[in-house]
């Protein structure tokens, strides 16, 4: 590589070099320093919208965020400053104020490190309270949880699927995901990939085997064993990961950095399994 | 066709004529469809050829319909390949459009301002005498007619929109001259022409000195134009104040297809400048974005005129197509070799897209959300082009800059703020309008200017919903961009607003916050939600329980404290400037003690 395409930044006092066209998270990865992301995926284009992956740049008069700023040569990055610190406590506790984060594990460790108080904001607070939308028996969204982080439109859109079934509708807090005039999934473009489910950071979009799991209590995580394979269907070789608990295929997802997927499958790969153990489905159950 | 997924909802004979008619008037052929199916992502962001007739195609529907009807929304995604849920996505972005059936399919829909200016004019009792006539109200962020409350906007159902205020019949194109406060001052320069040419005559235009800015910028040449421009120190004019010629010289320096913009999406509360000069100057405008298109060596320029401007968008059509038939606009204007165009788009109701990028992404056919910058629109604007965007009120400051040199325009006004100045007089001042100042007067003065104020002055909101309350000590205030940036304040688009001892400033502030939650685009968090939990903390501190008096917030206080840090991270984290300001109003009230109680 050459000289022009190395850049040289300072992340806490760290100098870490990386490419030319890296991004300030790269960076951050690169010195060893963790970042909370929401809106951010390896396998998407970086939505820039949470907010909570903000750095102090020197001579920025805002914060930036890391996961869409260019990484430049001699930038000065402060990621765990006075000012960073507020942001990031700030945006997730807004987030917990208006929306269901009780299954976005990820978050968990971070609202707990930055000590945002979501309930500050009393009772009477506006948050968002729908129905949870049962439309097949494929997958499930519950819209309580959704953060709009933007992963599943850029999933269904020209990050993956090309499907375009879904977009941001409304505007301001009144702003959700939605089909066209809010139709049934099986009456929009929908091609039940599942790549939307697979990119949801708060479980606002799940595999109906595991909502109906959660609903009886019998969500195991840790005792879901995750096996790699390649999928059957056909040629083009999509890994696959099956996640089973109690000897059921639970949910199946495919690693965020294999070559053939970035993460992405199709619908027979995402949902096809029940081939496998007749009878026991959801997929066979109906809606 | 290719893979669009459409419902089986059909649109009517009329709603297919109106929408094809909206695409035929664009230039695009309503009945090509594309063959190949990349066409059809819409995430194929940059595909300028047809998805730009979005705002067009929904505003034909909206008009025709009254709504944005499933049949409707079908026949404009056919014929501009656009993803019904995308469209929809975009049509439930704006206020003037309804993506729910209405109850009354029959009749106008009436929106009445309720911000600051028609609110302390009593336009809650407009609406209530209207709502018991039956009309369908809308109760609408500012209008942009401020010195004449209480504003209604009329959204015609198959007829025009139209605009009705105080005194004022302005829905036809034979509208009276607009009368000016200042019209026999002879030292006015961007209102010099207001009130006294008909605003509809080329020939008019032409006889009081149109188009010798644009005579004499061919003869100077593109690069002196910019240098003159840059010479000028002419800062933009919608509160930002970035230096225009730096702008001009960047896009100036990039080469292949580039655009010129005038931001016309005037939405700032208390602002009306802008709709001042396209109603009674559209020439003028025309002719400056033509210097800018010469000038950064743009070939098409664009004008987006905010949806409530009726009139505006109707005088600046009929220059564009005067202007044309003259040799003024198109190819080979005024005898040169020179080509530039100009279309304009209508926004639809969203203050957001004042905001530059926000505007690119309107006009381009997506939701208008703001992109993160860098990279900025003097690379990558609208349609990913280099891109110089203005207000008009920035771009009328070329006409004279180019006439009499940048050198001469410099020495006006003061050193920090050349030129002249348009300030929006509104709220309790006896003769509220638009005031021209050369760079340098006071807030008291330029408040003489208007009359003085009715009553005994309490506050004054400076530079907009997204600018400051300060108090009657102020007045000695230099009104130039240096000072009050030194006072931690900001022109912002010009707005003085003044309210006495009798307005219920509480309320006045809390629709402030209101406004800002009805306006963020949700894009990014510390705005969604930040600008939705300060409106409720105003409102609840500030509404009584069980006949109590209410709380108030006084500077200091927890409820100040905490809005001081959703403040902080609105003004850290927010992609763009509405979040940047949208506490700021808030904040400065709290510390004039404005917020002590409802009164």
């Amino acid at each position: 590589m050459s000289k022009e395409s190395i850049v040289t930044v300072s992340i806490d006092g760290k100098m870490v070099s990386v490419a030319a066209g890296a991004t300030l998270l790269d960076a951050c990865r690169q010195a060893g320093v963790d970042t909370p992301t929401l809106c951010y995926a390896d396998n998407l284009t970086a939505a820039n919208a949470c907010r909570v992956c903000v750095v102090e740049v020197e001579g920025s008069r805002t914060l930036v965020p890391s996961c869409s700023r260019s990484a430049e040569d001699a930038m000065v990055v402060q990621t765990d400053s006075e000012r960073v610190r507020h942001s990031r406590k700030m945006v997730l506790e807004f987030l917990g104020s208006g929306v269901d984060l009780s299954q976005a594990d990820d978050l968990a460790g971070w609202i707990d490190y930055y000590g945002s108080e979501p309930d500050r904001y009393g009772p009477d607070r506006a948050m968002i309270k729908e129905e949870v939308r049962i439309q097949d028996s494929l997958y499930i969204r519950d819209y309580d949880k959704c953060v709009l982080c933007y992963k599943c439109v850029s999933a269904c859109g020209e990050d993956a699927q090309h499907s375009f079934a879904i977009a941001v509708a409304g505007r301001g807090f009144d702003a959700r995901i939605r089909t066209e005039f809010d139709v049934r999934l099986p009456d929009s473009a929908c091609v039940y990939c599942g790549n939307c489910v697979a990119v949801c950071p708060t479980n606002a979009l799940q595999f109906k085997t595991e909502f109906d799991l959660r609903k009886m209590g019998e969500w195991k995580p840790t005792e879901q064993a995750v096996t790699r394979t390649v999928c059957s269907y056909c040629g083009v070789g999509c890994n696959l990961e099956v996640h089973v608990q109690d000897d059921t295929i639970v949910k199946v997802t495919s690693p965020d950095d294999h070559d053939v997927t970035s993460g992405h499958l199709c619908i027979k790969g995402r949902f096809g399994w029940s081939y496998v153990q007749p009878g026991q489905s959801a997929a066979e159950e109906g809606d | 066709m290719a893979d669009l997924h459409l419902s089986e909802d059909l649109a009517s004979e009329a709603e297919v004529s109106a929408i094809d008619s909206a695409i035929a008037e664009l230039g695009l052929d309503p009945a090509v469809v594309q063959e190949t199916p990349r066409l059809v992502r819409g995430g194929n962001r940059r595909r300028a050829s047809r998805r730009h007739g979005l705002l067009p195609a929904l505003h034909a529907l909206q008009r025709e319909s009254g709504w944005i009807s499933p049949g409707g929304l079908n026949h404009i995604s056919k014929v501009l390949q656009v993803p019904p849920a995308e469209a929809y996505g975009v049509a439930s972005f704006y206020e003037l459009f309804r993506v729910d059936s209405p109850p009354d399919h029959d009749g106008n829909v009436v929106h009445v301002c309720v911000d600051a200016a028609c609110q302390i004019a009593g336009s809650a009792k407009t609406i209530a005498s209207l709502e018991a006539q039956g009309v369908a109200v809308h109760r609408s962020p500012c209008l942009g007619q401020c010195e004449r409350p209480v504003a209604q906007f009329i959204q015609g159902r198959q007829r025009p929109d139209s605009v009705e205020a105080d005194g004022v019949e302005n829905g036809s194109i034979d509208g009276v001259l607009w009368d000016l406060p200042q019209k026999h001052d002879p030292s006015l320069k961007l209102l010099a022409r207001v009130g006294r040419i008909d605003p509809t005559s080329l020939e008019a235009y032409v006889g009081s000195g149109g188009y010798r800015a644009l005579a004499r910028a061919f003869t100077l040449g593109a690069s002196k134009v910019v240098e003159e421009v840059l010479s000028s120190g002419l800062a933009g004019r919608g509160g930002a104040a970035f230096p225009t010629g730096i702008k001009w010289q960047a896009v100036a320096a990039e080469s292949g297809q580039k655009y010129v913009v005038a931001n016309a999406d005037e939405s700032e509360p208390g602002t009306f400048k802008d709709r001042t000069l396209m109603e009674n100057d559209p020439f003028a405008l025309v002719e400056a974005l033509t210097i800018a298109g010469f000038a950064t060596g743009a070939t098409k320029g664009w004008i987006y005129v905010r949806g409530e401007y009726p009139l505006a968008v109707q005088r600046l059509q009929n220059a564009i197509d005067a202007a044309r038939d003259a040799g003024f606009v198109g190819q080979g204007i005024a005898r040169s070799s020179i080509e530039f165009d100009i279309e304009i788009r209508r926004g639809a109701g969203a203050y957001i897209c004042g905001e530059e990028t926000a505007l690119f992404n309107s006009l381009e056919g997506f939701r208008g959300e703001p992109r993160q910058k860098p990279p900025f629109p003097t690379t990558h604007g609208l349609f990913a082009r280099p891109t110089a965007i203005n207000n008009p009120e920035t771009l009328l400051n070329v006409l004279s800059i180019v006439l009499d040199g940048g050198e001469a325009y410099a020495a006006s006004g003061t050193e920090g703020s050349s030129g002249t100045k348009l300030f929006c007089l509104s709220g309790n001042v006896v003769r509220p309008g638009i005031y021209e100042v050369e760079f340098g007067p006071t807030l008291g003065e330029v408040l003489e200017l208007a009359g003085g104020v009715v009553g005994n002055l309490r506050a004054i909101l400076l530079g907009g919903a997204a600018g400051s309350f300060v108090g009657p000590d102020m007045l000695d205030l230099p009104l130039t961009m240096e000072a009050t940036r030194d006072a931690g304040l900001s022109l912002g688009s010009g707005v003085i607003m003044a309210f006495n001892d009798e307005v219920d400033l509480g309320a006045v502030v809390t629709r402030i916050a209101e406004f800002f939650r009805n306006e963020s685009c949700g894009q990014c968090v510390p705005c969604r939600v930040g600008s939705l939990r300060q409106h409720e903390l105003l409102e609840s501190s500030l509404s009584s329980s069980r006949g109590e008096e209410p709380l108030g917030i006084v500077s200091g206080s927890a409820p100040a404290l905490l809005l001081e840090e959703m403040d902080r991270v609105m003004k850290d984290a927010s992609i763009c400037g509405l979040g940047h300001t949208a506490s700021t109003a808030v904040r400065s009230a709290i510390e004039l003690g404005l917020m002590r109680s409802s009164r």
